[in-house]
């Protein structure tokens, strides 16, 4: 028998005067014009820069709601609960909260995902590539003036095992369309050298990382790129400043590989500032679970993400049976 | 023009926390230059952990024991100039329980058939395949960043390497 799935409906109007369609989530409603995005709820309205509303927006679409909350900025966001998604404003802000002004929506994750693709889609102007570092890209801003499906649908690097082994995500080069990164001219494009016995050409596997990231082409991403059980290497290159402040709902690593990033650490619930991090290379360091943190990188840097897809894990820190941090000591 | 700054065991930077309202040791902060400048070569410091996965940091220096392991590991080369042979084991199971993770050693030469070998430069990252045997080799002191999962051999001493005051 065969069955077929249900496409999400997306509530959206024809183009406003600024040739942009205005979107509907249950009672959150979205539209933008030349330079903001304007979102109301039943007891509120914010309103957001257009760019930096376009650059959440797309990694809240490309990584599928991540994992926790994708706060867009102090107000609006996303928490993933794996199949369903709440989208919310004001709910992680400590005055709407006490105001009792913050509103929440809970949606089956492809009618969220549905509709936030048709935006980023529709609000995304030929110009703009929201994955780029700002002197990587055009315009955000102006009236509706075409699209860039490129940009905003790219590939997403998710390794089975390891990237360059067969069967799996390949390495990059100038031939993939992945030049080297004017950040990163001075990084070696020398592979690793292999000798397989016949016979073990596909476990004798290895590739450089480094040359990899050199050539990625977008910021603030992170891609798997091997994958130990649950355990998943997810490197990432930054350069200016994460688009999202992202709330942990798991412990989370971060390995700086080269370069500098600083950290704003905050309360995921309130968004009350707890620390800053600054983060060399070499430097080792924990995101507890119960934190939002937002990163700052002059230079494009290499930073070496390390989640544990471990799909209980949300649950045992919320009944208490994981602490938020890493380790006793 | 834009110079990309890595580190080394000669020459890093260690960066830091700047306290507000928290505890620095929730962030449980190390760099892992200076936790192998204070390792034996090949000890396996734990430098990340979430539940039972860890990244483990070896000071490669020599010629290090052969380890295998029931699951994949990967091996990314953070300084100096690494050969990796691989050996496929005859008999990987005699080397763990069932339901073991993580790397056991291996007493003397593995028996099994030579898989071949890897020269890795700092950057390069390898692949530890499940049921193999592996031996590192360095002709200078380098860095080996290890994904893995907890194991008998994997040394817990985030006291000594972590920042715990500021």
């Amino acid at each position: 028998m065969t069955t077929l799935e249900e496409t999400p409906t997306v509530l959206a109007t024809e183009q406003n005067e600024q040739g942009y369609r205005e979107f509907s989530l249950g009672e959150l409603h979205f539209r933008r014009d030349e330079y903001f995005v304007y979102i109301t709820w039943p007891t509120g309205s914010h309103v957001m820069s257009a760019d930096a509303f376009l650059r959440a927006l797309q990694r809240d679409v490309a990584w599928e709601f991540f994992y926790g909350i994708v706060n867009f900025d102090g107000v609006i966001g996303t928490v993933n609960h794996y199949g369903t998604v709440d989208l919310f404003a004001g709910r992680y802000n400590d005055s709407y909260r006490k105001a009792e002004l913050d509103h929440v929506e809970n949606f089956p994750t492809p009618q969220i995902k549905a509709t936030f693709e048709e935006m980023l889609d529709d609000w995304t102007n030929e110009t703009f590539d929201p994955f780029a570092a700002p002197r990587e890209t055009g315009s955000a801003f102006g009236v509706k003036n075409g699209e860039n499906r490129k940009a905003i649908t790219r590939h997403r690097v998710k390794a089975a095992r390891m990237v360059s082994c067969t069967g799996d995500e390949q390495i990059r080069s100038d031939e993939t369309g992945h030049p080297v990164n004017e950040h990163f001219v001075d990084i070696s494009q020398d592979e690793p050298e292999i000798i397989a016995e016949p016979g073990f050409e596909d476990e004798v596997k290895a590739f450089s990382l480094f040359a990899y990231l050199s050539r990625s082409d977008v910021t603030w991403n992170p891609s798997v790129v091997s994958v130990c059980k649950d355990s998943l290497f997810c490197p990432t290159t930054e350069e200016y400043i994460l688009p999202i402040i992202h709330g942990n709902d798991r412990v989370e690593w971060f390995v700086q590989l080269s370069d500098e990033i600083h950290w704003d650490v905050a309360d995921r619930e309130t968004g009350a500032l707890r620390a800053k991090v600054v983060m060399r290379a070499g430097d080792v360091a924990a995101m507890p679970a119960n934190i939002r943190h937002q990163g700052y990188a002059r230079k494009r840097s290499m930073l070496l993400v390390w989640e544990n897809a471990d799909p209980d894990i949300p649950e045992l820190i919320a009944t208490g049976q994981t602490p938020t941090y890493p380790a006793d000591f | 023009m834009f110079e990309t700054k890595t580190a080394s065991l000669d020459d890093y930077t260690k960066g830091g926390i700047e306290v507000i309202d928290d505890d620095p040791k929730h962030y449980a902060f190390s760099n892992m230059y200076e936790v192998a400048n204070a390792s034996k070569p090949y000890e396996s410091v734990v430098v990340a952990m979430n539940r039972q996965y860890t990244l483990e940091i070896l000071r490669a220096e020599g010629e290090s024991e052969w380890r295998t392991a029931p699951h994949d590991e990967f091996a990314l080369v953070m300084g100096g100039e690494v050969t990796i042979r691989l050996v496929k084991l005859d008999n990987p199971r005699s080397h763990h329980d069932p339901g073991d993770s993580g790397s056991r050693r291996i007493d003397g030469e593995p028996s099994g058939e030579p898989m071949g070998t890897i020269k890795a430069k700092k950057g390069h990252m390898a692949l530890l395949p499940a049921d193999s045997a592996y031996q590192f080799q360095t002709d200078e002191p380098g860095v080996i960043l290890i994904q893995t999962i907890k194991g008998p051999d994997s040394i817990e001493r985030w006291a000594d390497i972590c920042i715990t005051t500021v």
